[in-house]
């Protein structure tokens, strides 16, 4: 053992802008000298495709995984072959984000089906008798903020049991009226969304109201497109039988990285779910 | 061997001895004068030593030599002095301007003091149940942000257990245990897995099931968020301090680093992520400090959508005690912040007819659970959001907050919230108000005697108008005395005596106390009230600091009465004994009270048993004493003696108080002496023998043999002073026959000490007494000073110890008195041996014969201490004898001269003599040569020769 590795990223929040110089220092900790055959540091950002079962089928989906497009990748020769002297050693780095031709640098997201990650790794290559070292490190992109004001376009709604989709037998759901609005229904990532909703009447008790945040991927591929909708968060809104004809907040932080701006897109869906028929 | 005593004359000898009278001169140094210390190194020296710092104040001259070393200014104190102390003035008072914006002040009532009255008033015997997860150690060490989330899911749905059928100190424990986990998961720096704890803890306080439990429920788990709270507040406060420069209070979000900020951020996600309302809102308004962090405007923004929040919650009762959380943490944080306050308060008026909606109703049949009580679960939490509302809020929101109750159908809750909330001024204000509509109440929700509880507690503390007062009462009490179940009758009336007594004369008094009687008399309904009839005593008694028109009050000593336990009766007691020994001015003869306090003391004294402790029975013994010294007929000295000897028979158990009627008495004795200037008539003189007699029969009935020794000897000289010669004579003849059943150790404060030093001071006073005793005609010479004598020689001494003979030697003292043609004192009207005898040559010689027995017994004490080589005591022994004929005897007789002169090198002989005082002692010889007819000194002091110690 002895010899470490360790990758220190100067912001913090690990958060760059396109454009902006990455930096940071890279640790290695050692309690004898260190021979190595040459310390490298590689930028690497790349989107992983992942197609649905759903869409294409299982076979496809476990073998025709899609191929990671690269977006960014880069190596940086930090120091030659030699030693380290014992103790803590730590040598700065600098990276510029800069992408070649007409690539553009998406922001990170962690998705189902769509993943943008960039990494930072620091390879330590070592003679024979040792192994080499590896050290990973995420670090995030955001794209610029978007330029230009957004217009909030704010929307009403009203759910009854006449709105609901998927359900069997509608006689047999107790009478509701839910009132209520969305301050917009495209918000900026980094804020909340915002409304307000009002349980007009309701003959049964409420147990439970709750937001649902729902992505859409769409994945273009050999066959097409495939679109899935996934649940990125469920958050509770209201617990128990609530007053009638009170405004409850509607607000919901969105998850960092398990969102991202509209691009491949993603979209927004409030469901007023109800659990009257939940029991 | 004979003492011939020096004939001394006293007046002259007093006359030489008094001290020159010299005028008092104001200067600047007075030996008493404080001492100023003006350098402030001389604080310093003083730990030196007691010398140096006694001459640093008087003569600065002298230089200390260690003092001079530390010279120099103490570089800590120099720092001190150069910090400016104007800007050093002027940023505390700044800080405490802030402070007083930012901080609540003491006036405010803190949660602390709250928390736990909730916790004993809110219990159940129901069982309860707890769902939690057994969260394995190790299971946070993860890294990755995604699988921390998945963790938290895994918690919120996961295998969870359920522990049920704990009884509530099981459920308290186990909660304390969770508190525990909380602190060491932190420690052990796993914050996931004490984020997980606090949201599992704040999930409990959606469970309203055993509904009585729940506010004791809410303290406790509120309790650990606080703890949360901190620990996170803490963690990144520590976070912001990396260059040992800690950050002032008021930092600003621009002074904290990127890390830390980070590290708030994500804790706010990671919360926002929380999939349940509840623990959602919890664990949020917990760490709300910390939005300081990230943001100025964070918290002002933070509260009202927590406020906000609250609205998704359904049950009324989570709503209200999560609002109560908010306005806690609000309070803490940000004081300055009403708005969100009030309007927690407005939006819990506005859920306000839940309580009486199906689903409330539905779940208190299920539970079996009435509505009152019910409406009681409420009173903490809407108690402590209008205290912080109310608090130095304006007098005008006040008012608002009343309206909008009333809109509400003056509902018996609010008013009672609004009522223990409010500043008392206020309430007391609208006094008439509140009881009209209190009156309006319904009568089925929450109990009315609860209001005028409440209400009387804010007229305790504040005054209404002076013309509604009466009607207040009379409106109050109307309704109170409607009260069928005795608790809460007395309850209310506890509070109300307090109105009563502070506004109202004996009259209105005596009618309360009358209708309390009345009430809590059936079925002994006063079993179960002491406490509050004792506070209703104790109130009276505040008020009433005239014991006269106190015990006017007809009722008082009825209601007394009623505290028929004996211990709370005793408690009782020794309160209105307690109050009448502090507030009572002058001593006092009115019947009235002597009665009723005779009855109180009677009272505390039968409750004395074996197993009364030592320390209660002096404590009841001092308040008896206290009483009986306050009493006093002037003049009238029949009725007191009277009065002292009922005393006597009423408190006979209670030593002390004996012994402070023996003093009483004998004290009585000498007022009327001085009352007839020393002349008694026939009938004084009969009384005053009455007053002997009093004490000759009660002194026996002590047990403290000191005491009674004393008491004789004291009452001996009162009997003699007031010409009661026979008593006396029988007193001191009690006294010395008393002495030999004087025990070697007695029991001083729980100790066995020996008794001789106090048999020595007893004596010597003695001795001195029995000067002027005039013999007895038909008893021989000395009959009194022989008998002790006897008593003494007889007494078992202590072996190795020389107390007797230093008796001896002081029975020599009081022999050459004895020889005096006038004596050195007298008492007036009492003709003492030197008239009586007129110098008798017999007299003479039987005091000599006296001497001569005395002499010998001291020589032969020194003889055998010699053989047993106790040769120190020898030579002090010899020295102090030595001294003695120095003083009293005749040096000029030539045996007397020799016996000094041989006693005097007895304490030399074997070096045991103390060379400074034989210096001294030779010293003063010579000084004494110098005086006429003393130069018969010269010569001896040239026959003392002076040991070196070599």
């Amino acid at each position: 053992m002895g010899t470490a590795l360790d990758i220190k990223i100067k912001r913090a929040n690990k958060v760059y802008h396109c454009g902006e110089v990455l930096s940071g220092v890279v640790v290695i900790t050692s309690k004898d000298t260190v021979q190595h055959q040459g310390i490298s540091l590689t930028m690497e950002g790349a989107v992983n495709l992942q197609l649905s079962a759903k869409s294409v089928g299982m076979f496809e989906a476990f073998y025709n995984s899609v191929k990671p497009i690269q977006i960014i990748n880069s190596t940086l020769e930090m120091v030659k072959p030699g030693k380290l002297p014992s103790g803590k050693t730590e040598i700065p780095f600098e990276f510029p984000l800069l992408v070649k031709g007409n690539k553009v640098l998406y922001e990170t997201y962690h998705g189902v089906f769509v993943n943008i990650q960039y990494t930072l790794r620091c390879d330590m290559r070592r003679s024979l008798l040792a192994k080499d070292l590896t050290k990973a490190c995420e670090f995030i992109v955001h794209s610029q903020p978007q330029k230009g004001k957004l217009m909030p376009s704010p929307v009403d709604f009203t759910i009854t049991p006449e709105t609901l989709q998927n359900v069997k037998e509608r006689a047999l759901l107790p009478k509701f009226l839910i009132r209520g609005h969305l301050n917009s229904t495209n918000c900026i990532v980094t804020q909340p969304l915002m409304g307000e909703l009002v349980v007009e009447n309701a003959e049964a008790a409420i147990k439970s109201i709750e937001l649902q945040l729902v992505r859409v991927e769409t994945c273009g591929c050999a066959e097409g497109y495939a679109r899935d909708a996934t649940e990125i968060q469920n958050i509770q809104i209201a617990d128990g039988d609530v007053c009638r004809g009170l405004p409850i907040p509607v607000y919901m932080v969105f998850p960092r990285l398990f969102t991202c701006p509209t691009l491949e897109t993603t979209n927004f869906k409030v469901g007023g779910q109800d659990t009257d028929d939940r029991h | 061997m004979a003492l011939h005593a020096r004939i001394r004359n006293y007046t002259t000898e007093f006359e030489s001895c008094r001290l020159e009278a010299v005028s008092l001169e104001f200067g600047d140094y007075h030996p008493l004068k404080p001492i100023t210390v003006t350098e402030s190194k001389t604080k310093k020296m003083s730990r030196k030593g007691s010398t140096s710092s006694t001459s640093s104040s008087s003569s600065s001259s002298v230089m200390d030599p260690l003092s001079s070393v530390l010279d120099g200014t103490d570089p800590l104190s120099l720092f001190a002095a150069t910090a400016d102390p104007v800007t050093a003035a002027d940023s505390t008072r700044k800080k405490r301007d802030k402070e007083d914006h930012l901080a609540v002040g003491s006036d405010f009532e803190p949660w602390s003091s709250k928390r736990g009255e909730i916790l004993a008033r809110y219990t159940t015997t129901e069982k309860l149940s707890i769902v939690s997860k057994v969260t394995t150690p190790g299971s946070a060490v993860s890294e990755k942000v995604r699988t921390r989330l998945e963790e938290l899911d895994d918690l919120e749905e996961g295998s969870q257990k359920e522990l049920l059928n704990l009884t509530q100190q099981d459920y308290i424990n186990r909660i304390e245990e969770l508190n525990q986990s909380l602190k060491d998961a932190w420690s052990s720096d796993q914050k996931v897995k004490a984020l997980k704890i606090v949201i599992q803890c704040s999930k409990l306080l959606s469970d309203t099931t055993v509904i009585q439990f729940y506010p004791s429920k809410f303290v406790l788990i509120t309790d650990i968020l606080d703890t949360f709270g901190k620990l996170v507040y803490e963690r990144i406060l520590s976070m912001c301090v990396d260059s040992r420069v800690s950050l002032p209070d008021n930092f600003t979000p621009e002074s904290i680093n990127d890390t830390a900020k980070e590290t708030c951020l994500n804790w706010f996600f990671k919360i926002a992520s929380i999939r349940e309302l509840i623990p959602r809102f919890y664990v949020e308004a917990a760490i709300l400090k910390c939005n300081k962090f990230l943001s100025k405007t964070g918290i002002s923004e933070c509260l009202p959508r927590l406020t906000s929040m609250i609205r998704g919650i359904g049950d009324p009762l989570v709503a209200v005690c999560a609002r109560a959380y908010l306005c806690r943490v609000g309070m803490e944080v940000a004081p300055h912040l009403k708005e969100s306050l009030n309007k927690n308060f407005f939006d819990f008026l506005l859920t306000f007819k839940q309580i009486h909606g199906d689903t409330v109703q539905n779940q208190l049949v299920v539970q079996c659970v009435e509505i009152p009580l019910y409406l009681t679960l409420y009173s903490p939490a809407i108690d402590w959001i209008l205290q912080c509302i109310a608090y130095r809020a304006p007098e005008g929101l006040l008012t608002e907050m009343m309206e909008r109750c009333k809109k509400l159908g003056n509902n018996a809750l609010l008013l009672n919230s609004v009522m223990s909330a409010f500043r008392a001024e206020f309430i007391a204000a609208r006094s008439m108000d509140f009881i009209a509509m209190i009156k309006e109440c319904d009568e089925s929700g929450f109990p009315k005697h609860l209001l005028f509880r409440s209400l009387g507690l804010n007229l305790a503390l504040a005054d209404p108008p002076e013309s509604d007062r009466l009607q207040i009462l009379n409106e109050a009490w109307k309704v109170i005395t409607k009260l069928k179940n005795p608790q809460d009758y007395i309850n209310c009336a506890e509070v109300w005596v307090e109105y009563t007594c502070r506004h109202f004369t004996k009259r209105e008094v005596n009618t309360v106390l009358a209708d309390v009687i009345k009430h809590m008399t059936p079925d002994r309904a006063f079993e179960e009230a002491y406490p509050q009839l004792q506070s209703i005593i104790q109130k009276v008694i505040t008020y009433f600091h005239d014991f006269s028109i106190l015990f006017s009050v007809e009722k008082f000593l009825p209601f007394l009465d009623m505290f028929q336990k004996e211990c709370v009766r005793v408690e009782v007691c020794k309160c209105i004994m307690e109050a009448f020994i502090k507030h009572q001015q002058e001593s006092t003869k009115d019947p009235v009270i002597l009665n009723a306090l005779l009855h109180v003391c009677k009272t505390m004294h039968d409750s004395v048993n074996a197993l009364t402790l030592e320390d209660e029975k002096r404590m009841l013994a001092a308040l008896i004493n206290g009483f009986i010294k306050m009493v006093s007929f002037g003049r009238d000295f029949e009725q007191q003696l009277s009065f002292y000897v009922e005393a006597r028979s009423m408190f006979c158990n209670l030593e002390p108080v004996l012994v402070q009627l023996i003093h009483s008495v004998n004290q009585l004795a000498m007022e009327t002496r001085k009352v007839m200037k020393g002349n008694h008539s026939r009938k004084t003189a009969a009384f005053v023998r009455a007053c002997v007699a009093f004490c000759f029969i009660t002194i026996p009935s002590l047990s403290s043999i000191f005491a009674r020794l004393n008491l004789y000897l004291h009452s001996g000289q009162v009997a003699l002073a007031n010409q009661c010669l026979s008593q006396a004579d029988a007193f001191f003849k009690a006294a010395v026959s008393l002495v030999p059943e004087v025990p070697k150790m007695i029991n001083i404060d729980g100790k066995m000490r020996p008794s001789e030093t106090f048999l020595l001071e007893f004596l010597c006073n003695f001795f001195s007494t029995l000067l002027i005793v005039p013999d007895h005609p038909e008893q021989g010479v000395l009959f009194l000073v022989r008998g002790l004598l006897n008593v003494i020689q007889d007494y078992t001494w202590e072996e190795n110890c020389d107390d007797k003979i230093r008796i001896y030697t002081n029975v020599l003292h009081l022999l050459s008195a004895m020889t005096q043609e006038t004596y050195i004192y007298h008492v007036d009207k009492v003709d003492s041996n030197d008239t009586l005898y007129g110098g008798d040559s017999k007299f003479l010689a039987e005091i000599n014969k006296v001497c001569e027995t005395v002499i010998t017994q001291i020589l032969d004490h020194l003889k055998t201490l010699g053989k047993d080589e106790a040769l120190k005591r020898q030579s002090q022994l010899a020295l102090y004898f030595f001294n003695t004929i120095l003083a009293h005897g005749d040096l000029r007789n030539n045996k007397l001269n020799q016996l000094s002169v041989n006693l005097w090198n007895l304490a030399q002989k074997h070096g045991f003599a103390d060379t400074k005082t034989m210096v001294k002692t030779l010293e003063y010889i010579k000084k004494r040569s110098k005086q006429p007819e003393m130069s018969h000194f010269a010569e001896l002091a040239l026959r003392l020769p002076l040991q070196s110690r070599t």
